[in-house]
């Protein structure tokens, strides 16, 4: 393939340990990233299977910028279409979810049946001998664009490239087993969604999870109370390419030692007055109480205690991006279990007690990374290479999610 | 007995229901806040919840107390452990739907706006919908017992930091 970019910049000789700040900013890299990345041979996340339990059921959804419905037919089978009319483009599908036969278009009211092939074309034939479509109009060559789907343990994903590998090749055996440590099978239950809008770059919120560097240090929350702590046992993983990651660990306590001593934002003397807020309980298998998962290109699972959500990144240019939560538990949680997981949610989302901070923090850095002449940030923490490791203090994941986002760029 | 005589008992509540939501917007517009708790009842129930979520049926929340020390907690933890950019907010409370007092307490329903101000930018709606709220009648005042902010701007600008 020719490169696309005839772009200026060059990136830093310094390689994996810098990223140039126009990978954030340009118009051309986001335009490329929008063909490559998310229509590439890559799954991309759209949904959840517990929210179109029956036929008909149909949710909207995202791939990459590029909108899409996904919807379950009379089969049961899942069918994953772009959002827009054959006819004249038009977004048709307004509703954010419901129940449907079928699809009409409202401007000319073309319609389509739950698996995008057009079923109606008013005035096909002409009215009163005029008019009407030519002869060889085919509307089995017209119907809406069609999406690969695979679903795993009620996750849905989608791709616009049929070379996209069997789904559990794509996540690959380091990744397989943490996806379905959550996903393990059982029916799961959404329990609502939050939505914000992040005037950032879409790849700063990938390379928020990938850092768990930041988390003992920006996260006074976290690190207050032992959820997420540098002293604590934890791993950054990567499968082979470094598209995707886990970043592991497990509970602490809430007490004064060297490491946290380091940290002048830890509160040893801070108590909740109503410790129901965050009563955790475990409930997976091994000794993990937080695993955070991305996966190339669009999604970030979230296991933090026992609050599950979904962050679903939706880019929507190149200094701008959506962040779409979908919270859910298992259709087999107690009443106590899911009341507690509402309470958790207290700390993730767009006024996380936690969360907070990382959406503020994107918007401070593409407020920096935005002035010209650009420069280039640093990534040296825990050394230059992308292996994995089993403690907090690297930037390793954010190196590799780069040197795979290089090859597929050709940058 | 006329009309207005027949009404003075509703117009005084409406009065006093009148000062106390100005009286709540006042405090959180000035950062007050640690006097945001003093509204509600020990056991009350204060939630931000998207009509998304709301038409949907679905119980999550962005902001969910269950209790008054619940409400002191998010105030020290904003205080306290969240990092964030200063603000100015704004709170824009009207039409308020007074329903007929019962035993229980007082329903009562208005619109709310608030407007956001951040540093080298401009004034912005950070959420516009509506309260939904029950009132009860503690000792001399009437405090919340339960307060669910249903918001209209599903896609949040970013952060939501404070209580609305």
């Amino acid at each position: 393939m020719e490169s696309v970019v005839h772009n200026p910049h060059r990136w830093p000789p310094e390689g994996l340990g810098r990223v140039p700040y126009w990978v954030y900013t340009d118009p051309e890299v986001y335009a490329l990233e929008q063909t490559r990345i998310f229509s590439g041979p890559y799954w991309n996340y759209v949904a959840l299977e517990a929210e179109i339990p029956k036929s008909g059921d149909f949710v909207r959804s995202h791939v990459g910028e590029r909108p899409v419905i996904v919807v379950r037919d009379k089969s049961g089978a899942l069918n994953v279409m772009l959002n827009r009319c054959a006819h004249r483009g038009v977004q048709f599908c307004r509703a954010n979810w419901g129940n449907t036969r079928s699809f009409t278009c409202p401007y000319h009211q073309w319609t389509y049946d739950l698996k995008g092939n057009l079923t109606g074309v008013p005035f096909r034939r002409g009215v009163n001998g005029n008019g009407g479509m030519p002869e060889d109009f085919d509307p089995s060559q017209n119907g809406l664009t069609r999406l690969q789907v695979a679903a795993r343990h009620g996750v849905i994903f989608a791709s616009f490239d049929s070379a996209a590998p069997p789904l559990e090749e794509y996540l690959g055996p380091a990744m397989l087993p943490y996806f379905d440590r959550v996903f393990d099978g059982r029916e799961l239950r959404v329990l609502g969604y939050s939505r914000q809008r992040i005037q950032a770059n879409w790849k700063l919120m990938f390379e928020n999870i990938k850092d768990p560097y930041h988390a003992s240090l920006l996260h006074v929350f976290l690190v207050t109370f032992g959820l997420f702590r540098a002293d604590q046992p934890s791993a950054v993983k990567m499968d082979s390419s470094g598209m995707h990651c886990v970043l592991t660990s497990s509970k602490g306590e809430q007490q004064l030692n060297a490491t946290t001593k380091e940290m002048k934002n830890f509160r040893a003397d801070f108590k909740l007055n109503d410790p129901r807020l965050l009563d955790p309980v475990r409930e997976f298998p091994g000794a993990d109480t937080v695993v955070m998962q991305t996966l190339w290109p669009n999604i970030i699972i979230q296991q933090q205690s026992n609050t599950l959500a979904m962050r679903h990144l939706v880019p929507r240019g190149p200094e701008l991006f959506d962040l779409m939560w979908t919270f859910f538990g298992y259709a087999n949680d107690t009443p106590e279990m899911t009341q507690r997981r509402l309470r958790q949610a207290n700390l993730m989302g767009p006024a996380g007690l936690v969360s907070i901070d990382d959406g503020e923090v994107m918007e401070f850095s593409q407020q920096g990374v935005r002035q010209r002449p650009g420069g280039a940030g640093m990534l040296e923490m825990g050394g230059r290479g992308t292996a994995d490791q089993d403690h907090m203090v690297t930037e390793a994941a954010i190196r590799a999610f780069y040197k795979h986002y290089r090859e597929v760029m050709e940058l | 007995m006329t009309r207005a005589q027949h009404d003075l008992p509703n117009f005084a509540l409406r009065l006093e229901i009148e000062e106390l939501y100005t009286e709540y917007a006042h405090v959180l517009d000035n950062g007050e806040l640690e006097q945001w708790p003093e509204f509600f009842t020990d056991d009350c129930l204060y939630q931000i919840v998207s009509r998304e979520n709301r038409e949907r049926g679905l119980p999550l929340a962005l902001m969910r107390c269950e209790s008054k020390a619940m409400l002191t907690d998010r105030v020290v933890t904003i205080r306290q452990t969240q990092m964030f950019g200063p603000r100015a907010l704004r709170h824009l409370v009207s039409s308020l739907r007074i329903a007929p007092a019962t035993a229980e307490g007082v329903d009562v329903q208005a619109n709310y706006a608030v407007l956001q101000t951040l540093v080298d930018d401009e004034t912005r709606i950070l959420s516009a919908g509506r309260y939904i709220d029950t009132l009860v009648r503690d000792g001399d005042a009437l405090k919340f017992k339960s307060r669910t902010c249903v918001y209209d701007t599903v896609i949040v600008p970013n952060s939501l930091i404070y209580p609305l």
